[in-house]
């Protein structure tokens, strides 16, 4: 489509410019949120993530010591680091006594406090306050604004796999997807070979029916099954989060491998059963391995369907520590108590999305196979 | 027992248990019911051929039966009785729904949010599809503007929450309104009623990778002699584009038209994590969890109107497929 004729180049640049465009606005979201992963609450708060790279300006406080360094005709003079007393890296830009005002002076002025007490600030870090009286117990309080260079670090990650309990729910989230993707792919896989290749009779219903039940809202589902749990004895567990999956999964299981395996070659499989093979034989021998594509593409989507669910999870799992999944962590124990700690929650949405990613962008070959095969004919 | 340990557990004997069911179930039939010898051997290859599609189809029949089919009957059943599910009493969950504000307000959202949601997925995916199909990037372009495809719904709502943070040191919204109008912060996710677009367009940003994936497959398979003889006429690139390639691809947009509308309908995440249904942003599915196991009678009647908003959609669908077997 590239040489045709009458193809202005002028155009050319607006649609560069314009993908371009759309391309930064599907990203950048996502951008933001890995950056900020990386920064400490400080410098989240001090400066958006786009200035991440560059030294950001924030203010810390200090207290000078409380020890006269030495004497000066009646004036006791304390000197030392605003470094060593604060956990400020950097260089220092301005100072003040106040909260409200920390960078009411220039850095080397000499700040006149009243009483004769006077104040100098340098951008090292080294001050020199004189007092006429004893300094007290407590130093003097000195706030003062660092220009602290970019800094990043993989704090918020340790914070949230280790004591914010992102680990366990990472090993729960596994424990619910691997089953309740392999399951319905093996029982899906039988049900559409028998609706692909076998005759009988309410064939053409069934496969109706199948694709009726791809709409049907799984909220309906809530509420009868959890009862029908309990009353089995499974109650809210692990085994009822996996039925639950395999349940919902499979209208799209089985429509989608059925659309795949009517299109494989109707001589190989007539074939094979000339030469004796059962219906069993020909699936497992034949089918099965000319699948694979089909199957794998499902098993992608069941995959992330599985493990970014919230819903099913929050309903069949029981609450408490001990089984939640790493989206429901997030929207209901972090974002409720760590609401304003961006890093961590950052930190957490990364660790929760790492692995989908990482599948997808592996298997994305796949992934477009079998939405195409599912929704074009 | 580490849930690790419990997990491996369980597919060993889930999967173990569902290659032992087919396998057992075909040599049963095969061997001793109707063995394919002897004197009856024809009669008996014909009768394990009637028995053997629903031995392959059981435990989907079985499964779907139980999580899909049932339940459609359960909820409307369930919705008919009061919060503790021992009194009958008709119509009146539903009664009550009519006279709640917020329910209107969630069917209301909900609409809004069927309407532009898939408009909106479909429209960028459409151009993407377009734009990205001549360039020698387009695949990369293509990978990214997919990507949130993999993404949980609730991983997407907190990326939002950063960029519709208030704070303008966090919030890229508020920074550029800031820097380019000196405007003082505001939390998008409270002006009301436009609330409901920022939450949509978190769906949108999720499924455009979607529509644009199935409509670009569907503007490759278009016919090249059309277009060509399009241009040869004069048509410009845009006419070429609306008058000649959509039209073709109509079939497709409906799908993925449909396709997301269903989404739309199941989904819960979004205004749970963004907004808990707060500031008027309530839809059906997230107004649903409110009453979920606290009042199930309101709860069941809340998911049987998403299943009367779906059936249109459901009914059509069979239909359709009815129509494309013959």
């Amino acid at each position: 489509m590239d040489n045709i004729a009458g193809q202005k180049s002028s155009l050319g640049w607006a649609v560069n410019i314009a993908v371009v465009f759309m391309v930064l606005v599907w990203v950048i979201p996502t951008v933001g949120l890995l950056v900020s992963s990386f920064r400490d609450r400080d410098q989240i708060s001090a400066s958006g993530w786009w200035m991440a790279p560059f030294s950001a300006e924030q203010s810390y406080r200090a207290r000078a010591g409380s020890e006269p360094t030495s004497s000066d005709a009646g004036l006791y003079v304390v000197e030392g680091n605003l470094f060593d007393e604060s956990d400020a890296t950097g260089t220092i830009s301005a100072f003040g006594t106040r909260a409200v005002d920390p960078g009411e002076f220039a850095v080397g002025e000499t700040a006149a406090l009243g009483d004769d007490e006077s104040l100098v600030v340098n951008a090292d870090g080294t001050y020199r306050y004189v007092t006429p009286e004893e300094p007290g117990r407590r130093g003097q309080r000195i706030y003062f604004l660092a220009e602290t260079p970019p800094s990043f670090s993989l704090d918020n990650y340790r914070t949230v796999l280790g004591a914010g309990g992102m680990g366990q729910a990472f090993i729960n989230t596994l424990t619910v997807t691997i089953p309740a993707t392999i399951i319905p792919i093996l029982v899906a896989a039988f049900a559409a070979y028998a609706l692909a290749w076998m005759q009988f009779p309410l064939r053409g219903l069934l496969i109706a029916l199948v694709v009726g039940l791809l709409v049907v809202p799984l909220q309906l589902a809530l509420v009868p099954l959890l009862k029908l749990h309990t009353e089995i004895g499974i109650g809210r567990s692990f085994v009822g989060v996996w039925l639950a999956h395999t349940g919902f999964g499979l209208p799209l299981a089985i429509y989608l491998l059925r659309n795949y395996m009517v299109g494989l070659p109707r001589d190989i499989i007539e074939s094979a059963k000339v030469d004796g093979a059962t219906d069993f034989q020909v699936f497992t021998k034949i089918v099965l391995p000319l699948s694979f594509p089909a199957l794998a593409s499902f098993a992608i989507f069941q995959f992330l369907w599985t493990w970014n669910d919230l819903l099913v999870a929050k309903v069949f799992l029981p609450d408490g520590d001990s089984a939640m999944v790493m989206t429901r962590k997030i929207a209901d124990d972090l974002l409720g108590s760590r609401g304003g700690d961006w890093g961590i929650l950052a930190a957490a949405a990364f660790a929760s999305i790492a692995v989908p990613l990482v599948v997808f962008f592996t298997m994305q070959r796949y992934l477009v196979r079998g939405l195409l095969a599912g929704s074009v004919k | 027992m580490p849930p690790i340990v419990q997990g491996l557990i369980t597919i060993v004997l889930g999967v173990g248990g569902c290659i032992a069911y087919f396998w057992a179930s075909n040599l049963v039939l095969d061997r001793y019911i109707f063995p394919p010898r002897g004197p009856n051997a024809g009669r008996n290859i014909n009768r394990a051929n009637q028995i053997r599609p629903w031995l392959f189809l059981f435990p989907a029949i079985f499964a779907l039966g139980l999580y899909l089919a049932y339940p459609v009957v359960g909820s409307f059943i369930r919705s008919l009785y009061d919060r503790s599910g021992n009194t009958f009493i008709g119509l009146g969950n539903y009664q009550w729904l009519l006279g709640e504000g917020e329910f209107r307000q969630a069917v209301f959202n909900n609409i809004l949010w069927a309407l532009f949601v898939p408009a909106g997925s479909t429209f960028f995916g459409l151009i993407a599809a377009q734009l990205t199909d001549r360039l020698s990037w387009g695949n990369i372009a293509k990978s990214l503007i997919f990507m949130p495809m993999a993404i949980s719904f609730v991983g997407a709502s907190l990326i939002w929450k950063f960029v519709y943070a208030v704070d303008p040191e966090i919030g890229i919204i508020n920074a550029f309104r800031a820097w380019a109008f000196g405007s003082d912060p505001l939390d998008p996710l409270q002006v009301s009623f436009w609330n409901n677009f920022f939450l949509m367009f978190i769906l949108i940003w999720i499924q455009t990778g979607f529509a644009m994936v199935i409509l670009s497959a569907a503007l490759r398979g278009i016919p090249e002699e059309t277009v060509e003889a399009a241009i040869v006429d004069g048509a410009s690139p845009l006419q070429v584009f609306f008058r000649i390639k959509v039209p073709q691809i109509m079939g497709t947009i409906v799908v993925v038209w449909t396709t997301i509308t269903i989404l739309v309908l199941k989904v819960f995440d979004i205004v749970y994590t963004m907004t808990g249904g707060n500031f008027g942003t309530q839809i059906l599915p997230s107004y649903m969890f409110e009453f979920m196991f606290r009042d199930d009678g309101r709860a069941t009647a809340v998911a049987f109107v998403i299943m009367l908003i779906v059936s249109p959609v459901m009914i059509w669908n069979m239909v359709q497929t009815r129509k494309e077997m013959r």
